[in-house]
């Protein structure tokens, strides 16, 4: 049996990935509570507009497709991180910004004409828990977006060292977990408005 | 234009009834006092330097329980106001405090306990052994158990706010049931002074819980498989692992409520299609799996005292782990059993019903793992032991009664009763807080390097027992009369003032407890030479923890033990094994990060609070400005090379030959009359020299 003595820092990488996992995990938590909200509360319309008649099933598939492209980005960034290619990992990134950057343009873009049409978050419960869901979805793809920014600014200075690669993996994960969740979002949310 | 700045904040806030500003006045002389003590002394630099940036999970767990220490004094305040109020108001006399007020106090009673006392102390133990007894040197992200410690501090200062600065608290019971807690039944800022205390302190005990979930499996000393794992450690992992389950529900509820108050959203209003009912469910699917979360911890302390004071390895080691994750899964399926009488269905009752009369049997697979670990050993009725076995008689009645409650029929009789207030304080007095400090009183020689005076010891261990029996059982009887919670006034002729008096009564006597513990460690402070624990194994141990210095170097071990059996210490001192070359350690540098996230923390609870936007705003601003900064400085590690581990090491051991023999015989520890005589002694002569100098 051949024994890998693991160096310090391996060990800690190690460590800081399992930790990322479990925060995931909790992160979940707070979604399940949203989504179980979300189900008992959306009938809760007190004869205002349903989902059905406000949600635009077209805006929610290009949602859809263009989280699901930049998690592919994502990934293939991973790969060219793995194999230290550094312009190809700021190639890859950038786009996956530009993607998250359009979903949350088209998801803003609803979120105005809902509130111009007088559909609020105060209006009833419906509302509410469809704004908080949704909208806690759009919060985290924000903080990915500043995150990502912020370490492809930190990659083009230093370089792809480990510390950066390491942060970089913990980023991909966060958005991978972000595409489920949205998967999620769109049967719960707009696909069942259309059963 | 005053109103942006401001928000609702105006002079109208500023404490004005007699107990808050009583409140903040001794706090502010407090404070003082404080503040001129190190001035005088010139240790600011080193306050800030050695203990307040310290990441160092053993200044953590000290710095836990002295604020988990004044919490429980803060706490056990209200406990005594409240008593004191029903004990006065029956009949024509309303007592001493308004409805209104007498709500707060009890409400703030809850949290401070729960939160501030319980989770921060327990906080504190597995902070400063946990890592001892896997054999680690640090934890696995030390950045975040500073960043937990100090937004659990920003929590106890929000939920302390209502008198140091103002407003009023919530009044609307521990967990701000719903619609209650809404803007249109508790219009004022203490709901939103619960929320955010609650909020902050809660996102510092989730991190807590990703971080030793981390170090429990993954830095453990090399062959520590998880069975051969210490009690403690199996305890606080259960505990943690159910943390990182529950505690994102309380964030999230949390938020919906702030949402309702703050936005206007209907989540658990009562109009425009909330759901109220939904609040409760929410809440307490949190809020039953905390009270296991405090337990188990404690369930591990009483393993180790057990173990180690009947000089026998636990009995049914395997059964007691699997007892502790059979506890920690259970308590995860029961939570309805608060809220029997909402109206679910007699199907769903009494599934729930069942549930919790389940928990039962794990718990006692591990009072009988303590007990047959008691059975043929060599017991040493030490102070450890005596809160242990105080912790069987108190916690098997708050079982008992608790299987009672959990039958749906008899919940609706005593749903809401004193009954209730007296069957969860058997089983969290017994259970949680009996646990803390018998571990105190067990790991106290670990921690401060001289052992605790066992005679003030016990006479703190009876005044509980017998205060908290003499406090509690008039509840039951109370209870089964027909009491309700939270009465504030009631009438003289049910009866019932005779037993609110008798239960005053005993909260003075648990008082007489809380200053006996005081004067405890006081005494032990004034005898430390003689305490003094050289040898770092003062009880005959069995875990690692035991096997390095009292207190432990920075490093904890100089050469990380290798493991081969459950009780790794007691192995390792019948075989004498030699010590292998040393190495540099690895150390996290300090770091004042987590204290700058913390009190952004609060300003942005304080702004929410007060409506305040802008504050709110450039807090959550500064709080990921400082989180970036905080990632991306990878310059947080220093090494300590292995010739100065060597040296110290050599320091020690020599200290250790000079300084030899350990007392654990307690003839010699100072009774009360002679700790009085010492301190009367003391003064007097502090009055002279002052005298003296004068003239």
């Amino acid at each position: 049996m051949t024994h890998h003595v693991e160096t310090h820092e391996e060990a800690a990488n190690d460590r800081v990935m399992f930790g990322f996992w479990v925060y995931l995990m909790t992160d979940l938590l707070m979604f399940a509570i949203l989504f179980a909200v979300y189900a008992v509360l959306h009938g809760n319309t007190m004869g205002g507009p349903a989902g059905r008649d406000l949600f635009k099933p077209e805006l929610a598939l290009a949602e859809t497709l263009i989280l699901l492209t930049s998690s592919f980005t994502a990934g293939i960034g991973m790969i060219a991180a793995r194999r230290g290619i550094k312009r190809q990992v700021l190639v890859w990134f950038g786009i996956t910004f530009l993607l998250g950057l359009a979903f949350l343009g088209i998801e803003l873009f609803e979120f105005a004409e809902f509130i111009h049409e007088g559909h609020t978050m105060t209006v009833n419960a419906f509302l509410s828990s469809f704004f908080v869901l949704v909208g806690t979805h759009g919060l985290h793809i924000t903080s990915g977006l500043l995150w990502l920014a912020i370490l492809l600014a930190f990659i083009t200075k230093r370089g792809l060292t480990k510390a950066n690669v390491r942060k970089l993996a913990l980023l991909s994960l966060f958005w991978h977990f972000l595409d489920i969740v949205w998967i999620f979002i769109f049967t719960v949310v707009y696909l069942r408005a259309f059963v | 234009m005053k109103e942006f700045w401001l928000g609702k904040l105006n002079s109208h806030a500023l404490p004005h009834e007699w107990f808050t500003i009583l409140g903040s006045i001794s706090f502010i002389m407090l404070g003082l006092t404080v503040i001129a003590l190190l001035t005088y002394t010139k240790r600011w630099k080193w306050l800030w330097n050695e203990w307040l940036t310290s990441v160092d999970p053993k200044k953590i767990g000290i710095m836990y329980f002295i604020v988990g220490g004044f919490m429980l004094l803060r706490g056990g305040l209200d406990a005594i106001m409240i008593w004191l109020q029903q004990s006065l108001s029956s009949g024509a006399s309303h007592g001493y405090l308004s409805a209104e007020h007498f709500q707060q106090v009890f409400t703030a009673h809850g949290n401070i306990m729960v939160f501030f006392v319980a989770m921060g102390l327990i906080f504190g133990l597995i902070n400063y052994i946990v890592p001892l007894q896997i054999g680690a040197r640090d934890l696995a992200s030390p950045f975040m158990n500073t960043l937990g410690f100090w937004l659990y501090v920003a929590g106890v200062v929000m939920v302390n706010m209502f008198f140091l600065f103002g407003g009023e608290y919530a009044a609307t019971g521990w967990l701000a049931v719903a619609p209650l807690s809404g803007k249109a039944f508790s219009p004022g800022v203490g709901v939103d002074y619960w929320i955010w205390s609650l909020q902050i302190s809660g996102v510092g005990t989730t991190l807590g819980a990703i971080n030793f979930i981390m170090t429990i499996l993954k830095m453990r000393a090399k062959g520590m498989t998880l069975l051969k794992m210490p009690l403690f450690t199996w305890g606080s992992l259960c505990s943690m692992i159910m943390a990182v389950s529950v505690f994102p529900l309380l964030t999230m509820t949390l938020f919906l409520v702030f949402f309702d108050r703050y936005f206007g959203t209907h989540f658990f209003t009562t109009d425009a299609g909330g759901n109220a009912m939904m609040y409760t469910n929410l809440i307490w699917m949190w809020g039953h799996p905390e009270v296991y979360i405090l337990m188990l911890p404690s369930f591990g302390v009483f393993s180790e005292i057990v173990s180690t004071f009947s000089h026998k390895p636990i009995a049914y080691y395997k059964s007691n782990v699997l007892g502790m994750i059979g506890v920690s899964t259970l308590a995860l399926s029961v939570w309805l059993h608060h809220f029997f009488t909402m109206g679910a269905s007699a199907e769903v009752n009494s599934a729930f019903g069942v549930a919790t009369m389940i928990i039962a049997i794990p718990t006692t697979v591990l009072v009988f793992s303590w007990i047959a670990t008691m059975y043929k050993g060599r017991i040493r009725f030490t102070t450890p032991m005596l809160w242990f076995l105080g912790f069987i008689g108190i916690f098997a009645l708050g079982g008992i009664s608790g299987v009672l409650l959990a039958i749906p029929p008899v919940d609706f009789q005593l749903h809401n009763s004193l009954f209730l207030v007296a069957h969860f304080h058997s089983t969290v007095i017994g259970g949680v807080l009996f646990g803390i400090f018998a571990g105190l009183n067990y790991w106290f020689p670990k921690i401060a390097g001289f052992r605790l005076n066992e005679r003030i010891g016990r006479y703190a261990v009876w005044c509980w027992i017998i205060g908290f029996f003499v406090a509690f059982t008039p509840l039951y009887v109370l209870g089964l009369m027909g009491a309700t919670r939270r009465l504030d006034h009631y009438d003289a002729s049910k009866g019932w003032q005779p037993f609110y008096i008798m239960a005053f009564v005993g909260g003075l006597i648990i008082a007489a407890g809380v200053a006996l513990q005081i004067v405890q460690i006081i005494a032990s402070f004034i005898q430390r030479k003689r305490l003094r624990d050289t040898t770092g194994d003062p009880w005959d141990g069995r875990t690692l923890e035991w096997a390095t210095a009292s207190p432990p170097p920075s490093y904890n071990f100089a050469v990380i033990p290798q493991v081969s059996t459950r009780d790794a210490y007691f192995e390792m001192k019948q075989l004498h094994t030699p010590k292998h070359a040393y190495e540099d350690i690895h150390m996290p540098k300090n770091t004042a990060s987590g204290i700058y996230i913390s009190i952004f923390a609060f300003l942005a609870g304080f702004g929410f609070v007060w409506e305040i936007n802008w504050l709110a705003v450039v807090s959550i601003i500064g709080i990921i400005v400082c989180l970036i900064t905080r990632t991306f400085n990878e310059d947080s590690e220093y090494t300590i090379p292995a010739e100065v581990v060597k040296k110290m090491e050599k320091a020690q051991a020599a200290k250790v030959r000079t300084e030899h023999g350990s007392n654990s015989d307690d003839e010699a520890d100072m009774g009360l009359i002679e700790f009085v005589k010492t301190v009367l002694a003391w003064a007097l002569g502090m009055a002279l020299s002052i005298v003296r100098k004068k003239r």
